[in-house]
Formats: C-alpha cells, structure tokens, sequence
C-alpha cells in the first residue's frame, strides 16, 4: 500500500486514488492534422519507464483533484508530488539506474 | 395560495418517504450499546453541493448566506444549523435541516440560486443523495477504526473537522461534531451496507471486556 501525499488533502492511502497514466502527453495542437499512426501514438503508445516515471493520479474518494507524482517504477519510491500544469520536476539520478535486485513479482 | 397549496400537497407525500437506511432502525436501536456506542440515521436533511472558486465574487456571495465557505481541508463553517462542509479547493456541502429545504417551507437553496446568479459555478440540490449517520459513545472511534485508514485520534482529528475518506471501502464524508460524536454521510445506495457494516463492528462492545 503506497501513502500518497495528496497536495489538497495530505497522506491518505493509496485506495483513495486512481491512477491515470503517463503525464505530460499534450494534446495534439492540431488534431485532424495527424496520420493514423501519430493519433494511434497520441493515444495509445506511452513509455514504460524502469526509474523514475511522471504519471496523474487523482484523489478519487477525497477532493477529487489530479496531480502528478514522480514515482519510482522499480523501487515504488514517490520522489515528487506535484500540480497539475506544473513542470517535471529534475528526477533524482540515484533510483533510475544500479538497481540490481529483483522487484516483488518480477519473476513470474 | 397557489405555493400554499402545493406545499400541502408535498407534506401530503412526506408520510410516503422512506429514507435510505429505515429498514435498518430496529436493527440500529438494537446493535446500539448505550453509554458504549450508539447508532442511529439522521434523515432527509438538507444538502447543497456547491461548486465555485470561494475567492470570487460569487464565492463571496455564497459564502454570507452558507455562513461561509471552508478555506482548506477538514475545515467546517457555519454557526448553528447551517454547516458547509469542504470537499474540494472549489467544491463545498452544504448540511442543513430538513426544513430549511425550499419544498418545505424553507428557503436555503433558493437563496443560494439567487446569490450565484449568473456567475460562473453549481449549486445543486443533492438533498436525496445521501443520508447522514451518527455514530456516538465512548467506542465510536474504535467502530470507525476497524475501516478506515485516516487518523482517527483527537490529537489529530479534531471535533469540528470533516473529511471524505473511505470506511468499509466505500466513499463516505466522516464529520466529527463532538469529542465522541460522528456523523458519516453515506451515499444513499450505500446507506444499507455501511448501516450492515457499523452494527456488525459495534457488536463486540455489546459483551463484556475479555481482560
Ligand atoms: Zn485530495
């Protein structure tokens, strides 16, 4: 169970929150513009990061507000918690890379 | 005379209702420990869901007929009867009684119609879409405690705070009104479970202490 440190409401379980994938893919600015290939990319293909990762996730039983989260996808660990229309912030270097355990579950 | 007569006709229609939890009274009345822990359903009061940015203007205006709007989280505002509840940055209930509903001779929704106006916001009439319980006695926090994470502690959660969380792994908006008092706002779907649910962690409290 992760403790996630809502930016309205403070830390409250994670059964609180849904998670709402990959942050920061803009809108295509022009969307009848795209080929089939680049609005399928647009909605489908997200980057499946092992370290740090940016994704939304909104407080679904609490103020029900999105925000982002740079979570490590290997460790778990929440290394940010930010707003909405805010920047990536610079993630830590330590955590991405010399990870040299086995996650739980990874084996299957 | 035309109003007069249809709020005859609704008071007709009140000994019609049924609320979302009176099939479960006998069973509230008879899971209740008095002095330990009681439970029972508060019916049809009055709510409001309002949703505007509290700094604006029509914030403002909302704000002098609910009594004010809650600044942050867990705050609650209001004097009396009429209490506003936060549920989000811009996102606030209004708890009232019964009769303060405008079909019932009162008139809190209309005056916070009126005092929106044309203004960017919502205020919406969601009277019907939860019933409110009071839990109370000396073993309320511990029922509450068996399912829900918050922290439940006075030294944290203080009378006069109200929170949306989860209990029994359902949404429910949890106020603490006195230092062994709670009311949880279900909605009303889910009034008959969670009711289930509250009589079956109060029973313990019904047999003695096993030292
Ligand atoms: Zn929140």
């Amino acid at each position: 169970m992760l403790l996630i440190s809502c930016p309205n409401c403070g830390p409250r379980d994670e059964t609180e929150f849904h998670y709402g994938g990959q942050a920061h893919v803009a809108y295509p600015e022009n969307p009848a513009a795209l080929s089939d290939r680049e609005w399928a990319e647009y909605l489908f293909y997200r980057d499946n990061t092992k370290g740090a990762f940016a994704e939304r996730w909104v407080h679904s039983t609490g103020c029900r507000q999105w925000f982002n989260m740079l979570r490590d996808t290997v460790s778990y660990e929440i290394q940010s918690i930010y707003r909405m229309g805010e920047p990536r912030p610079d993630a830590a270097p330590a955590g991405t890379a010399t990870i040299t355990t086995s996650p739980e579950g990874a084996q299957k | 005379m035309a109003e007069t007569a249809a709020l005859a006709h609704v008071n007709g229609l009140r000994a019609a209702r049924r609320s979302p939890a009176s099939h479960l009274a006998e069973a509230f009345a008879a899971g209740s420990v008095p002095g330990t822990v009681t439970l029972k359903e508060i019916p049809y009061q009055a709510m409001v869901g309002i949703r505007v940015e509290r700094t604006s203007d029509a914030g403002t205006r909302l704000a002098s007929v609910a009594g004010g709007l809650p600044a942050t989280c867990g705050e609650v505002t209001g004097t009396g009867s009429v209490n506003a509840l936060w549920l989000g940055p811009a996102e606030f209930l209004i708890v009232a009684p019964e009769e303060s509903h405008d079909s019932l001779g009162g008139s809190l929704i209309g005056d916070l119609t009126a005092a929106l106006g044309a203004d960017e916001g919502q205020v919406v009439d969601l009277s019907a879409n939860r019933t409110t319980f009071e839990l109370s006695g000396s073993r309320a926090r511990a029922v509450l405690e068996k399912s829900c994470s918050l922290d439940l502690h006075p030294r944290t959660f203080k009378a006069g705070t109200a929170l949306a969380t989860e209990i029994g792994h359902i949404p429910v908006v949890l106020w603490k009104t006195g230092e062994e008092t709670f009311r949880l706002f279900p909605r009303a779907s889910f009034a008959d479970y969670l009711g289930r649910w509250l009589v079956d962690s109060m029973r313990e409290y019904a047999s003695p202490e096993v030292p």
